[in-house]
């Protein structure tokens, strides 16, 4: 067994660090969203929307941040509550495949439009 | 001389019940909740993003279903997730810059998060169904 050091600093603040800026892009995002959404909805206003470079570019900023945040998020659900490491870390890497599976699928919808 | 060895027994009269929970802590856990609800959405949501951005007719096929009474539950059920999640979250990022951390300020913005995110999922309700 290794003798790790389990006081000190900076310990988790990158990632605490992390989940509260991509917050703050995606509260970014939903607000620009609330204000460019196509009223009334169509098919046309739709496409439109996501057709447009930096609607695209927004979108990617807003799966790169929900990737990062919920990763940060459900490890911290996972730590808190499952004490076996084996099954922690299945999950963990079961949360991973699952949020980069997401995110390549919403890369694959932006830019076949 | 103290024993200092013996463990002392304590009473134990912690009731976590979510029922007994004061309010700062129901918006807490809710926003845990909400944040793994949000989690395990993200498939439907990005389901529909597909099929709606796909053609015409996908579009089509996503509004029609969206027309059910039980997707618009869930609808309206993911949209309280979400505002709740991020009234919540805004109030987390004040309170994490020392905003607001009085107890009698963290109650108030507590019962605010419940308030604004009910209030926008109705608004929000009531213009879907
Ligand atoms: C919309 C804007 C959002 C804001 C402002 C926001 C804010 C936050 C904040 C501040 C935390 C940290 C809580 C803590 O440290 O205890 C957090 C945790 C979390 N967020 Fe978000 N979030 C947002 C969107 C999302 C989305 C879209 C997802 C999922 C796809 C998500 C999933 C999570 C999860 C799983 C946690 C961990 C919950 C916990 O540890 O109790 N969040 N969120
Ligand atoms: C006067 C005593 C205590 C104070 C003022 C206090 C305060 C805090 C604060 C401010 C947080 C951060 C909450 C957040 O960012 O979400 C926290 C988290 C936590 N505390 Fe305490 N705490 C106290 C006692 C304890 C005790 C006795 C335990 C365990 C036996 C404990 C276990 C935890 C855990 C596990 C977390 C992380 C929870 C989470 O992020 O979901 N605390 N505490």
């Amino acid at each position: 067994m290794v003798n790790r050091i389990i006081v000190g600093a900076h310990y988790g603040l990158k990632d605490w660090l992390a989940q509260r800026i991509t917050a703050l892009l995606m509260i970014g995002y939903t607000v620009i969203f609330l204000v460019v959404w196509p009223r009334p909805m169509s098919y046309a206003g739709w496409k439109a929307l996501f057709a447009q470079g930096w609607m695209r570019f927004a979108t990617f900023l807003l799966v790169a941040s929900v990737l990062i945040h919920a990763w940060i998020g459900m490890r911290n659900v996972w730590m808190d509550y499952v004490k076996h490491t084996g099954l922690r870390l299945a999950l963990e890497v079961a949360t991973i495949l699952w949020l980069v599976g997401c995110a390549g699928w919403a890369m694959q919808i932006l830019w076949r439009i | 001389m103290p024993d200092l060895t013996a463990k002392k027994k304590r009473p134990l009269w912690y009731n976590l019940s979510p029922l007994n929970l004061p309010l700062p802590g129901l918006v807490s856990i809710l926003h845990r909740v909400s944040g793994v609800v949000l989690f395990l959405g993200l498939i439907a949501f990005l389901y529909l993003l597909d099929l709606s951005l796909a053609s015409e007719s996908g579009y089509a096929q996503a509004a029609g279903l969206l027309r059910a009474p039980i997707a618009k539950l869930l609808v309206i059920a993911s949209i309280w997730a979400l505002l709740h999640h991020m009234c919540a979250g805004i109030r987390h990022l004040f309170l994490d810059v020392d905003i607001g951390t009085s107890l009698r300020t963290a109650r108030r913005s507590a019962f605010a998060v419940f308030i604004a995110s009910l209030a926008l999922t109705a608004s929000i309700a009531v213009r879907i169904w």
